[in-house]
């Protein structure tokens, strides 16, 4: 099957004493090519386990994942990985780390050179192609790291919260960056978020997990990404129909914190 | 502002006026970033040494056997028809004639060049004994108990051990250095490789890198800024090391030389030795500050 394709997928860790955590069960999802699905929930609902799998950095205890009808069993530069603090390497230039996958997998330079170029002008860092890497700013550093990790032509992006390190202001506009490279490319993308207005706006899926046991609670198909990647986020967020479903979603999550924390928190 | 005069450059540098950043501040009792340089006391301080020193030495208040005159000169409890030559004069002669029949320069360059080929074997064995441990089971768990049987021993307790295996030659120095070295530098290797961030190792793999490119690429530059730690501190330790060794027994280099000065009374030559020594230690570590700015601009900005 074409596609990214998580079927039935468990995560049970075992703990020191002897308990049990189900950081997922019975997971599963399927993205078409070039579908680009958010995942949102509260802390401890299994996102991040579930793009570590996908990823190829954990083995489910049961189910599996496929990427085109194979099984996923490690990291494979089929599937980019962008992380929330950018993981950039800080020993090398914004042109090094760019041009680091290909690099290591062995391309020749004078196609380095060329892909590294056009990537630097489509995330508008031509200028810093020399500059050591930690002397940018957040938001420039996670561009870099979205250009890193396209210099390899990947089948799948994925996301570990790319923009939740950044300001209001940057966030907004890497959303828009985003949404212009997904388009453009017509990559597979799973971006995992904190942020409910974020999933709204740049799934084209939206998928809410629950915790205890990780699982899946509820799957949108929105239209906001297709609006977002000619038209104006401010306008479009600004949307009836989007602040409705935000407010819904965003109620969901607090009524699932609300029972992890037994009432705990509420006055 | 109205009537504040702006302190001067010159007033600023020697720390008798603050910065007009810490001018403005209200706290400064407990915030360290107020406390200026304070350089005029600095110069204070060096300047009533020097003073001291003549004045208690020259004029014959301490015996020159406890400590030397800053200059030569005359003394009534000395053979009062013969001068005795003063630290100045001792260090002139050093240099000129050097100390029996060894030049100062052999001297000092027997032991920094046995420092740096301790510090230097020390580092080949030592990184990649670090590494093995921060990235293998079976490696960490062998050495593991040597490791932490011998890091708390200080290397001058091996001094009787290295002469029954080795002598009192060259080599049995440079093995000390090297022991010292070692320690220092797998323990500086260990902690290197175990402080990269996972997300990079990650990153790199899913970039399609192989495990020796995650190695050289990935896991060596991020283990660089405490190697070279590693490095400065190993400088540090086996210079110390050395000059100990070295009153123990040698016939070269600055320690010997101390030594040999002992016993004839010349507390001169003593003296030059611990200045020298002092001012050696202080070169390394500057030099080594300076190499690593230069060769690791990316440190503690992860």
């Amino acid at each position: 099957m074409e596609g990214l394709v998580i079927e039935n997928v468990s995560m049970v860790f075992t703990l020191a004493n002897g308990g049990q955590v189900h950081a997922l069960e019975d997971v599963s999802l399927h993205l078409k090519p070039g579908e680009l699905m958010a995942v949102l929930g509260p802390s401890g609902c299994g996102k991040t386990t579930l793009l570590n799998i996908v990823g190829g950095f954990l083995t489910p205890t049961a189910g599996q994942a496929l990427l085109n009808g194979h099984r996923i069993e490690g990291p494979h530069k089929e599937r980019g990985m962008v992380f929330q603090q950018g993981a950039l390497f800080e020993w090398m230039t914004v042109a090094q780390n760019v041009s680091f996958g290909p690099r290591m997998c062995g391309v020749p330079r004078s196609e380095i050179d060329g892909t590294v170029r056009h990537l630097l002008e489509v995330t508008a860092l031509q200028d810093f192609a020399e500059k050591p890497v930690y002397q940018l700013s957040g938001g420039m550093q996670q561009r870099v790291a979205l250009a890193r990790c396209l210099a390899n032509e990947p089948d799948v992006i994925l996301m570990d919260e790319p923009l939740g390190a950044l300001d209001a202001l940057t966030r907004e506009k890497m959303q828009g960056l985003v949404l212009k490279l997904w388009k453009e490319t017509g990559k597979t993308i799973v971006l995992i978020t904190h942020s409910v207005e974020e999933a709204l706006f740049l799934g084209e899926r939206l998928v809410v997990m629950a915790p205890r046991p990780g699982r899946i609670h509820k799957e949108y198909t929105l239209p906001f990404a297709d609006q977002g990647v000619e038209g104006d986020a401010r306008k479009i967020k600004a949307q009836p129909d989007f602040i409705s479903a935000r407010e819904e979603i965003l109620s969901m999550i607090w009524e699932m914190e609300e029972e992890i924390m037994g009432g705990a928190d509420t006055h | 502002m109205a009537n504040r005069k702006q302190p001067g450059g010159l007033a600023i540098w020697l720390g008798v006026a603050d910065s007009s950043f810490t001018r403005q501040k209200t706290v400064k009792f407990g915030d360290a970033s107020a406390v200026n340089s304070g350089r005029l006391w600095s110069i204070v301080t060096v300047v009533a040494l020097i003073v001291a020193w003549s004045i208690t030495t020259v004029g014959g208040v301490i015996d020159p056997i406890f400590w030397p005159p800053l200059e030569g000169g005359l003394y009534p409890w000395d053979n009062p028809n013969r001068a005795k030559p003063g630290v100045i004069d001792r260090f002139m002669g050093l240099l000129s004639e050097g100390y029996r029949n060894i030049s100062l320069w052999e001297h000092v360059g027997t032991s920094v060049k046995r420092v740096l080929l301790g510090v230097f074997f020390g580092a080949l064995a030592g990184i990649p004994l670090g590494f093995a441990m921060g990235l293998n089971s079976a490696a960490r768990g062998l050495f593991d108990p040597i490791v932490e049987f011998v890091r708390p021993i200080p290397p001058l307790a091996l001094i009787p051990l290295v002469i029954l295996w080795l002598g009192i030659d060259e080599v049995a120095k440079v093995f000390l250095l090297f022991l010292a070295a070692l320690f220092i530098m797998l323990i500086a290797a260990r902690a290197g490789v175990s402080s990269v961030q996972i997300s990079k190792v990650h990153a790199a793999y899913s970039l399609g890198a192989s495990k020796t490119q995650v190695l050289r690429h990935v896991i060596l530059p991020n283990a660089l800024p405490e190697i070279f730690t590693g490095l400065r501190t190993s400088m540090g330790v086996c210079w110390g090391t050395l000059v100990a060794a070295e009153l123990v027994a040698a016939d070269q280099g600055v320690g010997s030389m101390m030594m040999i000065a002992k016993n004839f009374l010349q507390t001169d030559v003593v003296v030059i030795g611990i200045i020298i020594i002092g001012a050696i230690g202080f070169a390394i570590e500057m030099l080594m500050r300076a190499l690593e700015a230069w060769l690791i601009p990316w440190k503690g900005k992860g």
